[in-house]
């Protein structure tokens, strides 16, 4: 197992007591940030440890029965036909997208707005960058009567409308980040500033398995329940353990839900497929690396509350990243999946934006199902290494795509992809 | 080890250390600078200028492309050193330049700190800041719980670790943040982040009060922006006033109207002579405690 203070409540452990841990996954983790926040991770701690690990006054059965009830789990585990018989292996979906707000981030949303709620806070903040993440909160706020406020950087709610309205409708104030190049590096470090400034009645609600402890085990913890059931769903549907899981990797908390499970499998190979963008190299000069690569290329430093892989230049600033999809556009990566990657328990992989454009349109003719393009790069994935994956592949899908189309119909005229269907029917805009 | 650091006064450490002697008489005044903004040059000039205004203390920031702890003044300065091409080598040339009488406070993120050599740690840093003339750190992600490895560097090379103590901050957290801090405590006035404000905090007379059996000078800065305010926080019995937005403003407007160095240099050192007279009257205004009855 990675590390200490393992394994979430499933409600009910016996009462066991069960320690949040120092937050060290190897060299990574810890708690970088200012002492002004200190004393709200402290209490944070504190109640990951009461409600979360030690399912105190019944935080995880509540939370287990609103994410089924409002949340729609269990997800299916559907058998791909077509892309099994395209590849001659078995594949399995994950279908995070079926989630409520089309993606897997509402597990961790609905998880933290609760437990926000359990420790009497008032206020909801939150940074997103596809915005499923700031949709996931928002809904979630609504549905538990929270006031909440999503920063969001300004390239990314050009790319992504149909997520900010729809914060909006669920009554979420959206604050548009200006600074850098406007994605979700710049809506964390604001989101960081408003927490510092409101931290007592605020809680901020982190999309991913990124910052400081305990978020990324708490975050992983909530959503090690795509791996709890991926696990059980294909064990009764084959029999047997998956041969691999395939998942995309922004900050890593799909990667991480959907790994959890399986990281003492040691049958199980486990792929963290990152944004390759239009190239690997990193233009130090201009301080760009035009991919979200940090597992693959990325350095050991200090981002957002955690030590971690990160694209950076040779002095420590960090540099811009570049993916197609926003949601997979960040310099840095959850300290846990750095450490499994260091351990040689996950392979980090990438795949270009042609090529995830590419298994979008694939996913959408094929099956049926029009993936977010965070997870068109891990079917993309499969698409190119499936005969390295074994008889049986798991792949995470985890959102829908409705939220890209406009990027898609944008990226694709402005590409040659093979398998897109003519769409100059929708140039100039939906 | 940590005794030495409490700054006692009289004991080894503070002897002839310029940062103690700093705040040795009378209140300090402690301004911030980015470095390099708008451009290395002009950068020298203002940090003179402070100087020649009546600074005790310089915090020199080193310029970090996501400086969580700022506000937009800071931000916009940090971004404005980045683009006319600031680095850590840079800002250690700059350092080395500075024609200034004053000890030197290097205030940074703690990745720059962490990237820089060939090892990864900070002491490959702190050798270089130790050799350029730096007298000490404020790192403003660098909580009491990550703080050993500098620490430990610091204290190899004689320098100090400035912890910010925030209006947050309890008991227990305090006994932490003062095993690993010395020099001086920088006392966040208010929540939030760096910029100047109308208002001084309310919380800034608390803060000092919690801080009364830590032994060693406290500034305090967040907010500070006139004479006024100045005196006001030295009444409340800081040692001490840190001030960042205030001047950076000036840098600001100065690069944005197209003014000449020396004039934008010319206003720095007079606002930092208001400052600094401002935190004398208020020193001044002190009514002294009778003698025996300091509860
Ligand atoms: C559908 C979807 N998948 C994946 C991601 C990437 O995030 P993470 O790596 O934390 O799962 C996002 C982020 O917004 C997303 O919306």
């Amino acid at each position: 197992m990675s590390s200490e203070g393992e394994r979430s409540g499933t409600g009910g452990d016996g009462g066991q007591w069960v320690a949040a841990g120092d937050g060290k996954f190897g060299r990574y983790g810890g708690q970088y940030v200012p002492e002004a926040l200190m004393p709200a991770i402290e209490e944070l701690t504190d109640a990951y440890e009461r409600y979360v690990l030690n399912n105190e006054d019944g935080f995880m059965d509540e939370f287990r029965r609103r994410i089924r009830e409002f949340g729609g789990r269990p997800t299916p585990l559907q058998r791909a036909d077509r892309l099994s018989e395209r590849y001659d292996t078995e594949v399995y979906l994950k279908r995070e997208d079926l989630l409520h707000g089309g993606a897997h981030k509402l597990n961790n949303a609905l998880g933290q707005v609760l437990l926000a709620k359990y420790m009497g806070k008032e206020r909801i903040i939150a940074e997103t960058g596809a915005g499923q993440h700031g949709t996931a909160t928002a809904m979630a706020a609504a549905h538990l009567d929270m006031p909440c406020e999503v920063y969001m950087g300004e390239r990314d709610i050009n790319r992504q409308r149909p997520n900010v309205f729809r914060m909006k409708i669920n009554g979420s104030e959206v604050t548009q980040v200006t600074t850098g190049r406007g994605t979700l590096k710049e809506a964390i470090s604001e989101t960081m500033r408003d927490w510092a400034t409101n931290v007592e009645d605020t809680h901020y609600v982190i999309g991913s398995v990124v910052g400081p402890h305990p978020f990324p085990k708490m975050v992983r913890d909530f959503q090690a329940v795509i791996s709890e059931e991926a696990r059980e769903q294909a064990i009764e549907r084959t029999g047997d353990l998956p041969d691999s899981v395939v998942a995309c990797a922004g900050g890593g908390s799909n990667t991480m839900g959907a790994f959890h499970e399986f990281v003492g499998d040691g049958s199980v190979d486990l792929f963290a497929v990152e944004a390759g963008g239009s190239s690997l190299a990193v233009d130090e000069e201009e301080g760009v690396a035009p991919n979200s690569a940090s597992l693959s290329t990325g350095s050991e430093g200090v981002l957002h509350g955690a030590r971690t892989k990160l694209l950076q230049d040779h002095d420590g600033q960090i540099v811009e990243s570049h993916s197609v999809s926003s949601g997979l556009d960040y310099a840095g990566v959850g300290p846990e999946l750095a450490y499994l990657v260091d351990e040689g328990r996950v392979t980090p992989v990438n795949v270009d934006d042609d090529a995830a454009i590419e298994g979008f349109h694939r996913l959408s003719q094929e099956e049926g199902i029009i993936p977010a393009l965070e997870s068109a790069h891990a079917l993309a994935y499969l698409h190119e290494h499936h005969e390295e994956l074994g008889d049986v592949t798991v792949v995470n899908v985890s959102g829908r795509g409705d939220k890209d189309l406009e990027s898609v119909i944008e990226e694709t005229t402005r590409r040659d992809v093979p398998n897109a269907p003519d769409m100059s029917m929708f140039e100039g805009g939906l | 080890m940590a005794e030495d650091r409490r700054g006692d006064a009289g004991d080894d450490r503070s002897a002839g250390d310029p940062v103690a002697d700093a705040f040795a008489d009378g209140p300090a005044f402690v301004p911030y600078l980015a470095v390099g903004d708008p451009d290395y040059e002009s950068s020298l000039a203002y940090v003179e200028a402070l100087a020649e205004g009546g600074a005790d203390v310089i915090e020199l920031g080193l310029p970090f492309s996501e400086p969580i702890a700022e506000g937009p003044t800071i931000q916009n300065a940090v971004a404005r050193a980045l683009e006319a091409g600031m680095t850590p080598t840079r800002f250690f040339e700059f350092v080395e330049e500075l024609d200034v009488d004053v000890p030197l406070v290097c205030m940074t993120y703690y990745n720059l700190i962490y990237q820089y050599g060939n090892e990864q740690g900070p002491r490959p840093f702190v050798e270089k800041a130790a050799s350029a003339g730096i007298s000490g750190f404020v790192v403003p992600d660098l909580p009491a719980e990550e703080a050993g490895p500098l620490r430990e560097a610091c204290d190899e090379f004689g320098l100090h670790l400035i912890s910010i103590v925030a209006p947050t901050t309890d008991e227990g957290r305090l006994e932490k943040l003062v095993e690993v801090s010395s020099g001086y405590v920088y006392v966040q006035a208010r929540l939030g982040v760096t910029g100047a404000s109308s208002s001084v905090s309310d919380r800034t007379g608390e803060s000092l009060a919690r801080l009364s059996d830590v032994d060693l000078p406290k500034a305090v800065g967040f907010g500070i922006s006139s004479g006024e305010q100045a005196a006001t926080i030295v009444e409340a019995g800081a040692d001490g006033i840190i001030v960042g937005s205030a001047l950076v403003d000036i840098v600001a407007e100065g690069h944005e109207g197209g003014e000449p160095t020396e004039a934008v240099a010319d206003r720095l050192e007079a606002t930092a002579r208001e400052l600094k007279r401002g935190a004398l009257d208020g020193y001044g205004r002190r009514t002294p405690a009778p003698e025996g009855t300091s509860d």
